[in-house]
């Protein structure tokens, strides 16, 4: 029952996420979507583990929780990187690399 | 002492590697002690181990020597292994021995030459790559050394490489053997498919108890088989090859297009006989096939004006005969024929080319003449080998060889009349060609004078074949002339015996041979008429109408090579300039939709970072919709 709940929850998380990552045009409420899509990702991760009685689920938080911070790290350079060449933080304005 | 076997083949690719790596560094002298010397000790360890191996023979007639493992993969196990047994002893001892005395005779031959290391290292090689040919015990690592042989005919063919005509007879000797050596490799496909083995031992047993004579099986393999030897052989009908091959240095041809490779065809036949004998029709046509191709190439040697050429078509002629011996199931009269052609032939292209040092790289016949008193040694060396060649009787070898398949041809139950006429008609022609070459080379009046005479390293190997043409041949003396079997008795472990219809007793035999002397006697009284006297009769001859369209047909060997060219080579080049354009014209289309899916493509690429990700996100859930169905 808990697991339904947690696994609803995470979903609805990842949603959020997602809509998030695909309607906001500011890099930085980008980068928050995503985070918040990682934390629904390690949210199953903890139900699953809960579930089944194995610790893997948490070993996986943790991993994700560590990747997170490596992720964040490099992303807010290179979002420093970006407002300081282009003045801006719109992600639409960072077309250049285009085909 | 056997353990020493697998040193044979190892010394001549040392001397082969020392060569390609260091030679540039060496000096001449250095590389002809390598290059002769790899090949020399290979000659004294096959001494060694002949003499072991004849200790004990009858006893134990075959030593095994398994090196390593080359190929292990499910069902199939192919090991770098020897099989020395009476004939692959027999071979080794040739390619070994007459293979030491031109290295000898090329060290002086070659001495004025740019590529004198690289002469040594391909000829090493070649001595390398025949030993494994004969040596092999599987049919794999045969084939190893019959396309090392190929190869390294190749490359000495086209030694000369900066004539684009000598370039150009490499390759075709090259691709003509090729279309053997790939019959050959599909023979071996099904050998391997129907048999689950490649050892030469084996597979014929297997083949005996699997197949029985006659069948459909048996006469394929056969056939690609003997198309392989042919095109080695040079047979008919892929024998367009050896002539032009004559473009390469004398010792090359005399050590390969003469004495040893173009003989693994009888070799390969010989040591497959079993599998020979389980389809009789092959049998027949590969006496057939050696029949037209003597009676063909003499009378092209007849009329050629290279003096190398006339010893090509020769030596065609003489591979001609044994292969009828072979066909005629006379297996060890076509190996002594064998022994004694590669001690002659031999002899014949290393004097020839003591005439063509002499007189200045000069190899039409019509301008030498009367060399008889200024390269003395050269004549009676010259004259030794024609005589061992045309079968001058009772003290050649040329005689007793060809005097025992003769023999065979009338008195084996797989023989026919017509073939032992035809081989009858092919010794007057023998002796008809060999003695033009005598008088018009050594007799008659001086039109070159040689500068210079050859020296000790040309004129030692020229001795030493000389006295072995005249000697070998006592090994097997027939019925009525001696009756000694040294020569079949030592090949009776491997092949076996000669069949004779019964009633073909001693005095059948003599009748034989005297015919058989009779004619080759005719045929050099025919040479002495026709070409020694000063206004030849010879000329007169070639003079009329019939005599130069005749001439001019044989000179170019019967029309193969305009055949070739009109019904393969040219109908091709045709067909791949018409249908270039419709292929070229598939092959664009396939460029047009490669490029237009990248512009395609291209235009997802946006930059957006949104649109990636959205992209990402729908991928996500296709895959997911994919795996939950």
């Amino acid at each position: 029952m808990l697991t339904t709940h947690a696994l609803v929850l995470a979903i609805m998380l990842f949603c959020l996420g997602l809509v998030g990552l695909l309607s906001r045009r500011n890099i930085l409420y980008m980068l928050l979507s995503l985070e918040i899509m990682l934390n629904a990702a390690s949210l199953a991760f903890i139900a699953g583990g809960s579930r089944w009685g194995q610790a893997d689920g948490e070993i996986m938080f943790l991993f994700i929780l560590t990747l997170a911070a490596a992720e964040v790290s490099v992303a807010l350079g290179i979002v420093l990187q970006l407002s300081y060449r282009f003045q801006t933080l719109d992600a639409d304005a960072f077309n250049e690399m285009k085909g | 002492m056997l353990r020493l076997l697998s040193l044979i083949p190892t010394l001549p690719l040392a001397g082969f590697l020392v060569l390609a790596l260091f030679g540039g560094r060496f000096s001449r002298r250095q590389i002809a002690w390598v290059g002769c010397g790899s090949i020399g000790t290979a000659a004294l360890i096959t001494a060694l181990v002949g003499a072991d191996f004849l200790r004990v023979f009858p006893d134990r007639t075959s030593y095994h020597q398994t090196l390593w493992t080359w190929i292990d993969t499910s069902g199939m196990t192919v090991g770098v292994s020897w099989y020395l047994d009476a004939l692959s002893l027999l071979m080794v001892a040739v390619v070994t021995g007459i293979g030491f005395l031109i290295h000898l005779y090329s060290v002086e031959y070659m001495s004025g030459d740019d590529g004198y290391a690289r002469f040594f290292a391909y000829m090493n090689l070649f001595v390398t790559a025949m030993l494994t040919l004969v040596l092999a015990d599987n049919l794999l690592l045969l084939y190893l050394g019959w396309e090392g042989v190929g190869l390294c005919s190749y490359l000495l063919i086209g030694f000369w490489y900066r004539e684009p005509e000598y370039g150009a007879a490499a390759q075709k000797a090259f691709i003509v053997t090729r279309i053997g050596d790939t019959a050959f490799a599909v023979g071996l496909f099904i050998l391997f498919t129907q048999l689950k083995s490649l050892s030469i031992q084996q597979v014929q047993t297997l083949a005996a108890d699997a197949w029985p004579v006659g069948s459909n099986v048996a006469v394929i393999v056969a056939v690609l088989l003997l198309a392989g030897a042919v095109g080695k052989s040079a047979q008919l009908p892929l024998q367009v090859w050896l002539p032009d091959a004559m473009a390469g240095p004398t010792p090359v041809s005399a050590l390969i297009h003469a004495a040893t490779m173009v003989t693994a065809g009888v070799y390969l036949i010989a040591r497959m006989h079993q599998l020979f004998a389980l389809a009789p029709t092959v049998l027949e046509a590969v006496a057939v096939i050696g029949l037209l191709t003597l009676l063909l190439a003499a009378c092209s040697a007849l009329v050629q004006r290279d003096i190398k050429r006339v010893l090509a078509y020769s030596t065609m002629s003489q591979i001609g005969y044994m292969f009828l011996a072979l066909g005629v199931g006379a297996w060890s009269a076509a190996l002594f024929h064998f022994l004694t052609h590669s001690c002659f032939k031999a002899l014949l292209f290393l004097a020839a080319g003591s005439v063509i040092h002499s007189l200045g790289h000069e190899q039409d016949i019509f301008r030498m003449g009367g060399l008889r008193r200024q390269l003395p040694l050269t004549f009676w060396t010259f004259l030794i080998g024609a005589a061992a060649m045309s079968g001058v009787p009772f003290i050649t070898s040329g005689f007793y060889s060809k005097d025992w398949i003769l023999w065979s041809a009338w008195s084996s139950p797989l023989s026919h009349r017509w073939i032992w006429f035809g081989a009858l008609l092919g010794t007057l022609l023998t002796g008809l060609y060999s003695f033009r070459l005598i008088f018009r080379v050594f007799f008659g009046e001086v039109r070159t004078s040689p500068n210079g005479t050859p020296g000790v390293a040309m004129l030692v190997p020229l001795v030493v074949l000389a006295f072995f043409a005249v000697t070998v041949g006592f090994l097997e003396l027939p019925r009525t002339l001696g009756d000694l079997s040294l020569f079949s008795q030592y090949l009776s472990h491997v092949l076996p015996p000669i069949e004779t219809i019964p009633g073909m007793d001693e005095s059948v035999e003599a009748l034989v041979q005297i015919a058989v002397t009779c004619s080759a006697l005719l045929g050099m009284g025919l040479a002495a008429v026709l070409f020694l006297p000063r206004a030849s009769v010879a000329d007169r001859l070639a003079g009329t109408s019939l005599g130069r369209t005749l001439a001019a047909f044989w000179q170019g060997g019967w029309g193969f090579d305009r055949m070739y060219d009109g019904v393969l080579v040219r109908p091709w080049l045709h067909l791949t300039r018409e249908s270039g354009e419709l292929l070229d014209r598939g092959y664009e289309s396939l460029g047009v939709a490669a490029e237009s899916f990248h512009v395609w493509l291209s235009r997802t690429q946006t930059g957006h970072v949104r649109w990636y990700a959205a992209t990402v996100a729908v991928g996500a859930l296709v895959l997911l919709g994919l795996f939950a169905m």
